[in-house]
């Protein structure tokens, strides 16, 4: 599903800082990975490159998603070729309906895949009984996107967007930071019932109790651009107990 | 720095050449008398100069030059026309001449329609009492010359009056014919208490204009005016709304401007009745040779008045945007609540927003704000928008329009907003 292969990318208005080095990870169709790791290591960053931003030089390395070369597309191209990323910090945008926004995503992504775009009514049926499964209030489809949303409610409009885009490729940056124990469970719930053997998952975290419901099957640990450890789930409670110390100590030997 | 005294000379001299070129229109009593006193009132002035206060941010001379440029018709016949779902009674002017043949009736139970020519053979009439009345007064603090040269030679326009609560819309469509037609329009709208209506205007008038509607609101009316004015790429035109609000009245004008080497919009509004509520809005979208400027002047002259102003310009490719906006708040005019907010969205580093805030406030209890900025496209807004598959184009069309969505908000019936949203819209896609 994705590949990337000793992935070097440094910031694009000062190439002194170099943020990844040398990345290289496979996700399998189907698969669930998990990626934790000390602030700044740069999990968000590969979020970001994999999924196109500005502001990011790949130096070195690839990054193909089922045999596409994922760096040569847009961003938008990358979305309709079935990658997804739930933004760490998800953007208000004042004035765009959240409801707009949706239906013009989903048939941007049908008009690029050459399929038909959903009537109005079809997407509205749609949009409502996902929302319901997230417990998203109708009030909340109606306004601008994220805008006044709390904190949990902007990682659940996340993912009624991926619920409602079904990417094959899911990127989660730390969509459980800032949910309580409810909400962590509703959101869990969401991505569990999207799972398939043809769809896949990377998950960004840097709390275990989020994969005791989303169960991975490979947990990485990055530190400073690259992929130090991997492992089953008993590394992420590793973590959770011992903290990096070791791990980075045990990479740096 | 040229002396004060002989400028205002230059101004005076340009004033007496424009006026010995041109003959007062013949008139009843009336109308004769308010033409002469609106000559007067433009010899004093002098024609604008770019020296002016009001006007160092826009050239004022294709307004006032002997000869008009020829302006090309963007062609629209592939369009829906403008409004065209609603059930109105349309007025239709052809560079700026009534065309009553073109025209529905001007029938409407609680209103009288009648021309500005027929009225102005009459010797008696509502608008003796009205007509250049409020253009008068709006000549004061800030002199608006324009205004006064059209009282004194718009022979076309309309005077409206209002009694009671009109079914539907008043349409005037604006179209055009010659290639450098120069129109004057002077419209006189009275509603009495209680009464309502509501005012559409569209189309692109002539290659220049000159357009004055003087609007007076007894106690209690309710007017709400939309506008669209003309996509031609090198009209000049230049429009004044002239509004005073009694007692509780309510006012919402809104317009909408696309293109245009030349637009100069002012309102001047005064609240003269407690509790009267006045809102002016814009939404312009400018792309290569354009000027828009909107000049604004609220007036609170009464207790508990409220007063919005909505201002949003999208500028692209050397296209210049101009805001000057004034609250004037007068010392009995406590409990005002004044709002302004001028915002542009530039979409490239060749365009333009130049923007006069101000503030006036003599009374000690009031609440009123004031804001301008100009910014770019977001662009965490717009990757957010391609990450989920919207392409870049259609991505920032969605940011314009969502910058914009502030102004139409200030339309109070939501199908004419959306009518206008909607054809913002195609008109972007168009041009992307
Ligand atoms: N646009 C940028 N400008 C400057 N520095 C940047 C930029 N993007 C990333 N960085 C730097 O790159 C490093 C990696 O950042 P990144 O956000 O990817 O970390 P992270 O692993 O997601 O951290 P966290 O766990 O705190 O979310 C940090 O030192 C960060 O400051
Ligand atoms: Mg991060």
């Amino acid at each position: 599903m994705l590949e990337i292969k000793n992935l070097h990318c440094e910031l694009e208005e000062d190439s002194e800082v170099k943020i990844l080095k040398g990345l290289s990870l496979t996700i399998n169709p189907g698969e669930v990975h998990a990626i934790m790791g000390p602030n700044g290591s740069g999990k968000s960053t590969l979020s970001y490159v994999l999924s196109g931003r500005d502001g990011y030089a790949v130096t070195e390395g690839s990054a193909s998603l089922e045999g596409a070369d994922l760096l040569e597309m847009e961003p938008e191209e990358r979305a309709a070729a079935g990658l997804f990323l739930a933004f760490q910090y998800p953007v208000e945008i004042p004035g765009v309906g959240n409801m707009t926004f949706l239906r013009t995503a989903v048939n941007a992504q049908r008009k690029a895949r050459g399929q038909e775009e959903l009537s109005a009514g079809a997407f509205l049926k749609i949009i409502r009984a996902k929302a319901k499964e997230l417990q998203i209030e109708p009030d909340m489809l109606k306004r601008p996107v994220n805008v006044g949303f709390s904190g949990g409610e902007k990682k659940r409009n996340e993912i009624l967007q991926m619920a409602m885009l079904e990417p094959k490729m899911c990127i989660l940056d730390e969509t459980d930071s800032g949910l309580d124990v409810d909400a962590m469970k509703l959101v869990s719930d969401g991505v569990n019932a999207l799972r398939d053997a043809g769809r896949s998952f990377l998950v960004i975290t840097h709390y275990q109790r989020l994969l005791n419901h989303i169960k991975p099957d490979v947990v990485h640990i990055m530190s400073e651009g690259r992929i130090i450890k991997t492992g089953g789930p008993e590394l992420a409670l590793e973590v959770e107990e011992n903290g990096y110390t070791d791990l980075l100590a045990e990479a740096n030997a | 720095m040229m002396p004060r005294a002989k400028l205002m000379q230059q101004k005076r001299d340009a004033a007496a050449e424009l006026l010995s070129a041109r003959p007062l229109p013949e008139g009843g009593v009336w109308a004769r008398a308010a033409r002469k006193a609106a000559v007067e009132r433009l010899q004093a002035m002098g024609l604008p100069s770019k020296r002016d206060e009001y006007w160092r941010y826009t050239d004022p001379r294709r307004l006032t030059a002997a000869d008009v440029e020829n302006a090309d018709q963007v062609d629209t016949s592939d369009e829906v026309p403008i409004f065209e779902a609603f059930d109105r009674v349309k007025l239709v002017f052809v560079d700026g001449v009534f065309d009553a043949q073109a025209s529905d009736a001007p029938e409407l139970a609680g209103v009288e329609i009648c021309t500005l020519a027929e009225a102005a053979r009459a010797d008696l009439h509502w608008a003796r009492d009205a007509f250049g009345v409020l253009e008068a007064r709006g000549q004061d603090p800030v002199p608006r010359p324009l205004a006064s040269l059209n009282t004194a030679y718009a022979t076309e326009g309309l005077l409206i009056r209002v009694t009671g609560k009109a079914e539907k819309p008043i349409s005037l469509i604006y179209r055009r014919s010659a290639a450098n037609a120069d129109a004057m329009t002077h419209h006189v709208i009275r509603l009495e208490p209680g009464a309502e209506l509501t005012l559409l205007e569209d189309g692109p008038v002539a290659a220049r204009y000159n357009q004055v509607t003087e609007i007076d609101l007894a106690e209690t009316a309710v007017l709400n005016h939309v506008r669209a004015q003309g996509r031609d790429h090198a009209r000049a035109g230049a429009t004044h709304l002239f509004a005073r609000l009694g007692a509780q009245a309510q006012f919402k004008s809104f317009t909408l401007s696309a293109n245009g080497a030349l637009t100069r919009n002012e309102g001047v509004i005064w609240l003269d009745g407690a509790e009267g509520s006045a809102h002016i809005a814009g939404a312009t979208v400018g792309d290569g040779a354009f000027h828009h400027d909107d000049t604004v002047f609220i007036n609170h002259a009464a207790p508990r008045c409220e007063s919005r102003q909505v201002f949003k310009k999208v500028l692209r490719h050397g296209a210049v945007g101009v805001f000057q906006g004034k609250i004037l708040v007068d010392q009995v005019a406590q409990l005002t609540d004044g709002y302004q907010i001028s915002q542009s969205l530039l979409l490239d580093e060749d365009a333009q927003f130049l923007a006069k805030p101000e503030l006036e406030i003599y009374a000690d209890d009031v609440k009123c704000s004031h804001g301008s900025t100009s910014g770019e496209i977001d662009q965490n807004q717009l990757f957010y928008l391609r990450a989920r598959g919207v392409s870049e184009s259609d991505a920032k069309m969605l940011l314009v329009l969502a910058f914009l969505a502030e102004a139409l908000e200030e339309i109070a019936d939501p199908d004419l907003a959306e009518d206008l949203r909607s054809r913002l819209e195609a008109w972007l896609k168009r041009r992307a």
